[in-house]
């Protein structure tokens, strides 16, 4: 499996080549690094969604390796770059862990508009389906049209039971009630969907508070899992949406999305500078199969396309 | 979150005075200062570049007016030059063809395609007053065809039906001939989100842009969007001709610089502003406001539609009428202004909005304004009534009661009253002189800019 993930990622963010570092080797005459290579290597992490910050230490970082007269050939620059890289990815690389004595476990999936929130929560009930866990899904975004169906489609496909009222019903109680249901009929997962809104929409972010406070009513600790799905290709309004729903639900996680989207997925060391919010999953498909576990050290080598370590 | 354009500039530039003309090395510095507010603001690198070259040719040698700073005068540049660029003025749909005229939706996943679709129906039957009939070829996304049906329902257009098992081009060729016997004025298709690396489905949208010969072609693209906006858009305008853009969820917070990047790279007219999620929420586009939030000028129209939405015009209506007729300003009304004060929402989220609000913003951060006001609506709240309504009963002993009350002590009491009476004084000018006066008077201790330009 993590050949075909570790692949698939590599094939989708770099179209076979990678962005960053196809021509390192041409930055160098003799074993001195040209001038501008920096710049170019900078430039290029821009491009990628990178945002200012994170680039920001990276290229500082290998600017000191480099004045440390560390950086004389490619193969180094790449092992610098690797490394700076990892350093700001690893600390974010924590995956889900369900423990088994929680039940049910409860994941809420909140962010902004279109961010795939709800494909999001079919691949998952997929994933920790076929994990052997009895998953149920519950239709929080009561407000989009037809958003109850797409889920009830999902659910479909994935063969997991899903707690719904019609359009219009309190997210609250519909979240509720498949709680409620999940205890007792002793299922290991319940995922909660919940209607997309922009942050900067103070009423719906406190209806977000709400529901967790009802949930609250269920198991103090719940939601064990506050996912936030942020979309692969949004800027550096990503940081600001983050921020605003950490604000008002406490997150513990994030998921990014549409990173086969991007053919760059920079965003990813944006959020991780600028967040210590663990990464739990990534998507590079629509496909069920194409959400998974973000493991730091993999997405660096399909960032920078080194060759397949052999395990 | 970000600095603003204007104060990264004063920085740099302020300094250096007395000069008429700014200096080459002058716009060189503030160059570099730009780029890295474009890149933040997510404008794609390469119109940043494009974009830098341009001011430096139009700012060296500007002259720098009397009035303006080096940094406001190469702003002042930058402004104008962002405002043309993304277009000096509106472009109206074109339906100027044989009914029924074709509109196609294109863009990426969760851009907000059947949203924009939705909202374009009821804009064109309410204010063109034409026969809308909306279509959606969107057959891979679960439920997205119902989406659509549910969303016409609710603007009251026609839906023509499709499903899952058919291909996009034939539902694309029954919905038109559908829309031909009904004498549809226009028929709006909805497509499935597709990523631009998808070959197959970029090659899909093609064909169906082929077949249907759209009057308008649409690009829906997210305001949120960072420097991927610029790729899709080349990638969609190459496999389709576009003729406008529609940008959405521009009521984020997002600096929308996506906007730019795509109106450089397609060269086509951003057309309409997706500005919330109810079907009434489309606006025509306005460059101006765009450019300035990009900058992180503050977006002053946007400040001031929120201000008089959220005001409560009864309440403020009945205060003049109060005032006019010569009754007291007690601390009644002082309550209700303080409500209204909460009720805008957090200053913080106001100030955002307002040219130079990071640096006010600064400062209230010790201020912490919103504690403040909770605090005075506290004591107010403590009183009786009849205090309310008489402050002059408020001697030492109903004091402390209220102070106790609302856990505070006798001097912030007392502090509330002082700040009360300075307010009465002034209703009391207004009173005599009404709005406009009081205006003027403001007008003199307000910043530059802050209110509206007369008409």
């Amino acid at each position: 499996m993590t050949d075909t993930w570790f692949s698939k990622v590599r094939a989708k963010l770099n179209q076979g080549d990678s962005f960053l570092t196809r021509d390192l080797g041409t930055l160098f005459s003799g074993d001195t690094l040209d001038d501008d290579a920096l710049e170019l290597l900078e430039e290029r992490l821009l491009l990628a969604d990178a945002g200012v910050e994170a680039t920001g230490t990276l290229i500082a970082t290998l600017s000191s390796e480099i004045h440390h007269g560390r950086v004389r050939n490619e193969g180094q620059l790449r092992e610098a770059l690797r490394k700076a890289l990892l350093e700001i990815l690893l600390p974010v690389s924590t995956p889900l862990d369900i423990p088994p004595f929680i039940k049910p476990f409860i994941v809420f999936v909140v962010g902004v508009n279109g961010a795939g929130k709800t494909t999001t929560i079919g691949k998952l009930a997929h994933r920790y389906k076929s994990q052997g866990r009895k998953v149920m899904l519950a239709a929080g975004d009561t407000f989009r049209a037809a958003a109850v169906q797409q889920l009830t489609t999902w659910a479909e496909r994935t063969g997991t039971p899903i707690s719904a009222q019609g359009e219009g019903a309190d997210s609250a109680s519909v979240i509720f009630d498949a709680v409620q249901a999940a205890r007792s009929r002793q299922l290991d997962v319940v995922i909660a969907d919940t209607a997309g809104r922009l942050h900067t929409q103070g009423h719906l972010m406190e209806e977000l508070r709400k529901i967790k406070r009802v949930l609250q009513k269920h198991d103090p600790y719940a939601p064990h899992e506050v996912l936030l799905v942020v979309d692969g290709t949004t800027g550096g309004n990503a940081l600001v949406q983050a921020v605003q729903f950490h604000e008002a639900v406490g997150l513990t996680g994030l998921v990014i999305t549409k990173l086969d989207g991007t053919a760059k997925g920079g965003i990813v060391l944006a959020i991780a500078k600028r967040l210590a919010l663990p990464i739990r999953y990534v998507g590079v498909g629509e496909g069920i199969d194409d959400l998974r576990p973000f493991d730091a050290r993999q997405y660096v080598d399909a960032l920078m396309n080194t060759p397949e370590t052999v395990t | 979150m970000f600095d603003s354009l204007s104060q990264r500039l004063s920085g740099v530039l302020d300094s250096i005075r007395g000069q008429g003309r700014l200096t080459e090395e002058q716009v060189a510095t503030a160059s570099r200062e730009l780029r890295m507010a474009l890149l933040e603001a997510d404008v794609a690198l390469p119109v940043v570049r494009d974009f830098i070259t341009r001011i430096k040719e139009r700012a060296v040698g500007a002259e720098v007016t009397k009035s303006l700073t080096p940094g406001q005068q190469f702003l002042k540049v930058v402004q104008q030059e962002l405002t043309a660029t993304l277009g000096g003025e509106s472009a109206p749909l074109n339906l100027r063809a044989q009914p029924p005229v074709v509109i196609l939706m294109a863009g990426l996943q969760g851009s907000g395609k059947t949203t924009t679709t939705g909202k374009l129906a009821r804009r064109l039957t309410e204010i063109d007053k034409k026969k809308v009939m909306v279509v959606s070829c969107d057959v891979y996304r679960p439920a997205a065809i119902e989406q659509l049906r549910v969303v016409a329902g609710q603007v009251g257009v026609a839906c023509f039906p499709s499903s899952v098992g058919q291909k996009p081009g034939a539902i694309a060729d029954a919905a038109l001939a559908e829309a031909r016997k009904q004498f549809m004025d226009v028929l709006i298709v909805d497509t499935a989100g597709r990523t631009t690396i998808d070959a197959e489905m970029m090659a899909e949208i093609a064909a169906l842009h082929q077949q249907l010969k759209p009057a308008e072609t649409l690009f829906v693209v997210d305001s949120m969007t960072g420097q991927d906006a610029a790729n899709t858009a080349k990638a969609f305008s190459e496999a389709v001709a576009l003729t406008g853009v529609v940008l959405t969820k521009v009521d984020g917070d997002s600096r929308g610089g996506a906007a730019l990047s795509v109106r450089q790279v397609t060269g086509k007219p951003i057309k309409f502003l997706g500005v919330g999620e109810k079907s009434d929420k489309l606006e025509v586009f306005h460059p101006d406001r765009i450019a300035n939030r990009i900058l992180g000028q503050g977006d002053m129209l946007s400040l001031i539609e929120e201000t008089t939405r959220k005001v409560d015009q009864d309440k403020a209506a009945k205060l003049v009428e109060k005032l006019k007729k010569n009754k007291r300003f007690d601390l009644d009304d002082f309550r209700d202004q303080m409500a209204q004060m909460q009720n805008m929402g957090s200053m913080e989220s106001l100030l955002d909005k307002l040219p130079g609000g990071a640096q006010m913003q600064a400062q209230l951060k010790s201020a912490d304004a919103e504690k403040q006001v909770r605090r005075t609506m506290a004591i107010l709240n403590s009183m009786t009534p009849q205090e309310r309504r008489f402050p002059d009963l408020l001697k030492a002993s109903r004091k402390r009661r209220i102070a106790k009350g609302s856990g505070v002590e006798v001097q912030q009491v007392n502090q509330l009253l002082r700040q009360f009476e300075s307010t009465r004084d002034m209703m009391k000018k207004f009173a005599g002189g009404g709005m406009a006066k009081l205006m003027r008077g403001l007008g003199g201790r307000m910043p530059k800019g802050m209110l509206p330009p007369p008409r």
